[in-house]
């Protein structure tokens, strides 16, 4: 795989010359960005039909065999849907908002590695970048209930912006207990950390258990799913920020709001679950172990939403600020501690 | 004591677990979905559907015009006029049930006192065309006809109960 890779580029570079670099650049986006929509599709049919079992419905059946053309029919409605902007509307953020959601979601997969050397970016503040992207992706959904000059959309963007705010701390301090655990910010060394030869021990998820389901928990809440969907609550504020969006606007908040569980769950994998690495030691490391650790994270995703409620607004305040954030508090230090004695064997 | 129980209770996710079990387990469990076009419910002989107007076996129509149903009507869909036949009988020359008024609630088949005004296992039907659904004594009767084998089982079987 690699060789065929370095053969490309090598080719590329004699065939092109200068101009090779661009052409690889857009290469290496379409080959990210092209799964990450095809998986977003598919996760959207994966909702449905996992919510419909939990439920003792089939889910959607009619479109193609087992309604595996359902996110399609889906794609070509949203698209051929009038786009309406609203007359009080800020005309120009109102259509920019959606960009704004969907660009950091995409962004943030450039440091994720998806097997040995398989990273577009290995930039060594990797874990910053990614901290950096996640929140950026809340100012997509502030400006669009800005914009669109309507009390629903307004309450739902400042829901969303106070939750993302409260759960981004948690989050931080869940990654500095996997940064102190890696003793790297690069997001490939701290794969690579969870490698000791013995497979499934060696990944952080279990001397930073707590972290791993903080971290998690707090991903739900970060990516405005249930049951910490109160930015779209849908019984007291319409749709939330996205009330006045129709057509591709609100198909874009789709694309995020996925490609962002998408991202949360191939985060977790990465800095908990060993990315790559194969949880028996006498199987090959690949890119297949980090897919099927991202679709069970995935898969716990809808598994919440089938299950659990929506939360009150006081209670997600006070599980965010006064659990979360101590727990982790306490956690960093029990780790550091835990580091300078023998005990440690990770 | 039981204020730390319950603060480990909710610490380690004890309910959440619980609650995903449930879910958990349902996802395994058969669908109940009935899938409507390729499967139907079963319906009782009682099933109050598209209403129908019966004849006798030798072909007179059963409906004598004592407005009965006219007037126990709850939503007043049904439109009668009484006139004279040739041979002297007392009949409808106007029977009319607006359909889009009526609420099935099987009233006027229950005052028939000769079962004429029925109500058949029918709900297959529409109306493309504002008018469509407001069905005339002559469409009423079509209807016996075409239904009248099923109408008379089902009125045998619930006799037993009456």
């Amino acid at each position: 795989m690699m060789e065929l890779l370095q053969t490309l580029e090598q080719t590329g570079l004699e065939l092109l010359g200068p101009f090779w670099m661009p052409v690889w650049t857009v290469i290496k986006i379409f080959a990210i960005v092209l799964p990450v929509m095809g998986g977003v599709a598919y996760l959207t049919l994966a909702e449905r039909k996992i919510l419909g079992f939990m439920q003792l419905r089939p889910g959607p059946n009619r479109v193609g065999y087992w309604g595996l053309l359902q996110p399609l029919a889906d794609g070509i409605k949203l698209l051929l849907k009038e786009l309406i902007i609203p007359a009080e509307a800020n005309k120009f953020l109102f259509v920019a908002a959606p960009v704004l959601a969907l660009a950091p979601a995409l962004a943030a997969w450039a440091v994720i590695p998806f097997g040995e050397g398989m990273v577009i970016a290995d930039v060594n503040a990797g874990l910053l970048y990614l901290l950096a992207m996640t929140s950026l992706g809340v100012y997509g959904i502030i400006i669009a209930g800005w914009a669109s000059n309507s009390k629903y959309a307004f309450l739902g963007a400042l829901r969303s912006s106070a939750q993302i705010v409260s759960y981004e701390l948690a989050m931080g301090f869940a990654l500095v207990c996997v940064l102190l655990a890696a003793q790297s910010m690069n997001v490939g060394d701290i794969v690579r950390g969870q490698n000791n030869g013995y497979g499934l021990m060696g990944w952080y998820f279990i001397p930073l258990f707590p972290m791993f389901v903080v971290y998690f928990i707090a991903g739900v809440a970060e990516t405005n799913r249930a049951p910490f969907d109160l930015a779209e609550d849908e019984s007291a504020i319409v749709a939330g920020f996205h009330t006045e969006y129709s057509g591709m606007g609100f198909a874009l908040f789709f694309l995020a709001e996925y490609a962002n569980m998408i991202l949360i769950a191939a985060l977790t994998t990465v800095m908990f679950l060993g990315g790559w690495l194969s949880p028996v030691p006498f199987l090959p490391d690949s890119i297949v172990w980090m897919l099927a650790k991202m679709s069970f994270m995935l898969f716990l995703f809808l598994w919440f939403r089938a299950t659990f409620p929506r939360y009150r607004y006081d209670q997600l305040m006070r599980l965010g600020w006064k659990v979360f954030i101590p727990l982790t508090l306490v956690w960093v230090v029990v780790v550091a501690a835990w580091m300078q004695t023998p005990y440690w064997l990770w | 004591m039981s204020k730390l129980v319950k603060f480990f209770k909710s610490f380690l996710l004890l309910e959440l677990l619980k609650g995903m079990s449930v879910t958990g387990r349902y996802f395994f469990a058969r669908h109940i979905t009935v899938e409507y076009p390729e499967e139907k419910t079963p319906q009782g002989f009682r099933f109050r559907g598209l209403h129908a107007q019966r004849r006798y076996a030798n072909g007179e129509e059963r409906c004598i015009a004592c407005k009965l149903c006219e007037a126990v009507c709850p939503a007043l869909a049904i439109k009668i006029e009484v006139a004279e036949r040739e041979d002297g009988s007392r009949r409808t020359s106007l029977y009319d049930i607006d359909l889009t008024k009526c609420i099935f609630c099987g009233f006027c088949e229950e005052s028939c006192p000769v079962d004429a005004i029925v109500e058949t296992r029918v709900f297959e039907y529409h109306g493309e065309n504002r008018g469509d659904l407001y069905y005339t004594k002559s469409m009423l009767l079509a209807n016996g006809d075409k239904h009248e084998a099923q109408i008379a089982r089902d009125r045998l079987a619930d006799a037993q109960y009456r």
